[in-house]
Order: C-alpha cells, then structure tokens, then sequence
C-alpha cells in the first residue's frame, strides 16, 4: 500500500508541476514505484515537462467517466519503467470530476505503486479540493516572494483542516545572491511565518528551464544544483518511512532554523 | 389594612431614596401598595429638586415590562426619579451570556492567512497570527507568538480592550471604532507590547507590556469584565 503526495501552493506559477515531474523522476531513480497525476484539468502541463504529451490516449476525466480502466490511460515514462503519468484532460472542465472520483482512483493506484505524487492546479477552489481529495500527505510549495508566502500560508490553513498529516515545505527558486542582498525573504523567515516542517530548498537554477522545455526533468542529471535539491528532497520523503541516516539530513536544515530562533529570542 | 409586614419600605440615604421591595408577595400587590404609599408620603412642593430612587428587588425577577411599570408608577410622583434596579437574581441565559463575555477563550494554532477567530469576551492566541489572518474579541486580544495579521479588540466599541502580543508587527489594529495600520515603509516588529487607546488623543497608542499596568490597572478585574457584558 503506497502513499499519496499533493503537490500544491496557492499561487499559480510557483513550480507545482516542476516539483512533482522532477520528485517522481528522484523517486524512480530510488527504483520506487511512482505514479504522477496531473488533476489540472483543462490546463494539463505535467506531461508536456515529462516529454510525455505525444504518447496520450486517455485521460483523468476518460477514467472518472468510466471510459477507459485506470491502467489504460497510464502512459509509461520513457526513461524509467517504474514511473508512469495519469494526464489530466485538456479539453474539459475542472467541474467534469469530483473529489470523490479522484480519490477512488487514487486508492485504487495505491494498492500498485508505492508513491502516488499529485499535481494540484493553482487556486483553492474545486480544482484544489479534487486534488487534495485522495492525498495522505502534502508538500506546498512557495518562492521567496511575500505573496506567495501568503497564499501558502493560506493553503496550509486549509490543508489542515484535511485529514492529512501536516503538510511539508519546499522552498523553490531561491536566489542567493539576492537573500545575501536582504532583497528577497530568507529561509528563516519564510519557515518562522509558516511554521512547519522544512523538507527541501531549490535554488533557482536555468537547468529547470531548460529540462522542463526539453522534456527531460533536471533531476535526472546530477551536475545541477536543482537536480540534487530534488533528489534529496526524494530521499527525504524516504527517509520517513526508512529513518535513522536519512533523516539526519533532514535534521541539519531543521536544527539550523532552531539555533536561529535560539539566538533571537 | 392589607397585612401585617409591609411589602414596601422606604429607606432615606445620602443619595437619595432606597425601596426595599418584598420578594414573597405578587407584583400586582406590589404595585397597587407602591401607588397607595406615593400617594400619602409623596406629597411636596413643586420646586423641590429631583429625588433619585434605587429600588432593591431582593430575590425577585422582573422582566424589561415589568420594570417599565415599576418606573412608570414611581414617575407619576413629580420629584422621583428611578436612578437603578437591583436584583439578587438574574436568568439563566443573562448568566450564560456574563460567563460568555468575560471568559477567556484560549485558541491553540496559527492564525493563518484567510483564516478568522471571533470570540465573545477575551481572545488569548496561542501562536501566531499571519499576514491575512484576523482575530475578534468582544474584549481582550492577547497574542501569545507573533501577531503579523488583524486584531481587533473591543469589536462591540469597548474602548478600555486593549492588544497584547509577545511579537508586535500587525498589519492593522483596531479597539473599538479606532483603527491604526503598519507604516507603510517595511517597519520591524517589536517585543512584547501593549496597544490600548489613550482617550484623550483619540487613537491607538502601543507602549511597553509594563506599561499597560498604569494605563488599564482594571484590566483583569472581574467589576471591569462584567461592566462590559
């Protein structure tokens, strides 16, 4: 029996889709299971950042619908055989599913794979409430930038009024340069105002432009920053279920934050 | 002659009057022996001043209509005035909604963006209050960890309600009808703060925790919290 991932953060354009192409792939290179799904109905990109737009036949709202078996609209990713996409539709509409015909496939995905990764749409409407449906845990993820910061802080406030553990924080697209600077929020802070856990930073890196253009997410080549941030982000979420080292990992960014509070206060 | 024991008795204190109202015996009774002893004792000279009243009910109930009557007897005479109406009792939903206002509510979270608490009576945060996030009380707001959102003491315009937080950085304040906001230039937060409005300035001032004591040394007295139910 696996897990259920979601992805989200509020704010459109923060890196949702990039999160969830680039953890499934580091999950697929730790030879887990994985299953993405896109639940951005009518705006589907999970597939074109995965290089994977050519190969659908099926989608999400085909299977709710009752058109096609599950297994049938999942498309097989082209580098790992243990990794595959559940596209969303791009021709319907957010109203098409419901909550509960997500998390029926969601379920019924868990009984195959280990980690079942959910691409939220921006917002907190119907979209959102579809993707969180099914989902055991929840990453959200944010930029250095206040109102981001401020739509996670909202969506964290409605994840917790979800049956889900309380959600964990990636902070993406961090330039260091310009935190040194004092001009964009730091890690610190950001994590003070939201108060939980911190699970990954990712600086902000041109290898995610340009794999998500190519199809190729950049956690597949290990020579840039983003790709490590995001594997050990992977190896974080595994380090839950299989603790001892690989949560020290994990610890060293969280005591930090700590010592911080420990110096201010 | 009606009884023996006098339902009515009539006190002469500094202040003027005190009726003690017999509370075994009905309201009607009451009335009709009310208007009888006006009528006798009440009668003086037009230009005398204005003699206020206090009327001790005992352990009787009288409802809104009733202590319309009682006033309007007590009225007829020239020279009275019913200055209160006391009574050893109240309902229970009167007893309900005292404990309501001057309870202290406790809320153990984050106040996140979006998210609004209202409370009757005081509000103590335990945790943060995020930009966007908004926090009511009909008294007291007293953040425990940092107030970054909207706090509003004194929602029904209890002006002595006063803002307490260990980390003082609000986006806005408001006590009562007085509202203040954050400079617009990024201004930092300050430790542990009071804000309360200074009546004669009209408008909110923040001032050191301590000295709150000197501003609002009633504040937590049970007199101040009931006077405001």
């Amino acid at each position: 029996m696996g897990e259920a991932i979601v992805i989200t953060s509020g704010k459109g354009g923060v890196g949702k889709t990039t999160t969830t192409a680039n953890l499934g792939t580091a999950l697929a290179l730790q030879n887990k299971k994985v299953c993405l799904i896109d639940t951005d109905i009518g705006l589907r990109n999970l597939d074109v950042v995965m290089g994977l737009e050519n190969r659908i036949i099926y989608d999400i709202v085909d299977v709710v619908k009752g058109r096609c078996k599950t297994k049938q609209a999942l498309i097989t990713d082209k580098r790992f055989d243990c990794l595959h996409l559940l596209p969303a539709a791009q021709t319907s509409d957010k109203s098409e599913v419901t909550p509960e015909g997500i998390k029926a496939i969601v379920d019924e995905l868990k009984q195959d794979y280990d980690y079942i990764v959910i691409d939220c749409p921006a917002g907190i409407e119907q979209g959102y409430k579809n993707a969180v449906a099914g989902a055991d845990k929840a990453i959200v993820v944010t930029t250095p930038e206040k109102s981001s910061v401020r739509d996670a802080d909202r969506i964290i406030g409605l994840l917790e009024q979800e049956e889900i553990e309380s959600p964990k924080l990636v902070i993406n697209r961090i330039r260091n340069h310009m935190i040194k600077s004092g001009e964009m929020l730091d890690v610190d802070e950001i994590v003070s105002v939201l108060s939980i856990d911190l699970i990954g930073i990712v600086i902000d890196d041109d290898a995610v432009i340009k794999g998500a253009n190519s199809g190729e997410p950049v956690a597949m080549k290990p020579n840039s920053k983003a790709s490590i941030a995001y594997r050990n982000i992977a190896r974080r979420i595994l380090g839950e279920a299989v603790p001892l080292q690989k949560l020290d990992e994990d610890d060293g960014v969280l005591a930090k934050v700590k010592r911080f509070f420990g110096m201010r206060t | 002659m009606m009884t023996n024991i006098q339902k009515i008795m009539i006190k002469g204190t500094r202040d003027g009057l005190t009726l003690h109202l017999d509370d075994q015996c009905s309201f009607p009774s009451i009335l009709k022996e009310l208007e009888h002893k006006l009528s006798i004792n009440g009668v003086a000279e037009e230009d005398q001043p204005m003699i206020r009243v206090t009327i001790q009910l005992g352990n009787r109930y009288l409802t809104e209509e009733q202590k319309e009557q009682l006033i309007a007897v007590i009225r007829d005479k020239q020279q009275l005035v019913v200055d209160h109406i006391e009574s050893n009792v109240i309902t229970r939903q009167e007893a309900l909604e005292w404990k309501e206002n001057t309870a202290i509510t406790p809320i153990v979270k984050t106040v996140r963006s979006g998210q609004v608490i209202k409370v009757r009576g005081d509000l103590l945060v335990i945790g943060d209050v995020n930009p966007g996030g908004q926090v009511v009380a009909s008294g007291n707001v007293f953040v425990m960890g940092k107030l970054r959102g909207v706090a509003h003491a004194g929602n029904d315009g209890d002006t002595q309600a006063v803002v307490a937080a260990s980390y003082m950085q609000p986006t806005q304040l408001r006590i009562g009808e007085h509202v203040s906001r954050s400079p617009d230039a990024g201004a930092e937060g300050v430790y542990m703060e009071c804000a309360y409005v200074e009546v004669s300035q009209e408008n909110i001032l923040i001032d050191r925790l301590q000295e709150i004591v000197k501003k609002r040394p009633d504040l937590a007295s049970f007199e101040r919290r009931m006077s405001n139910g």
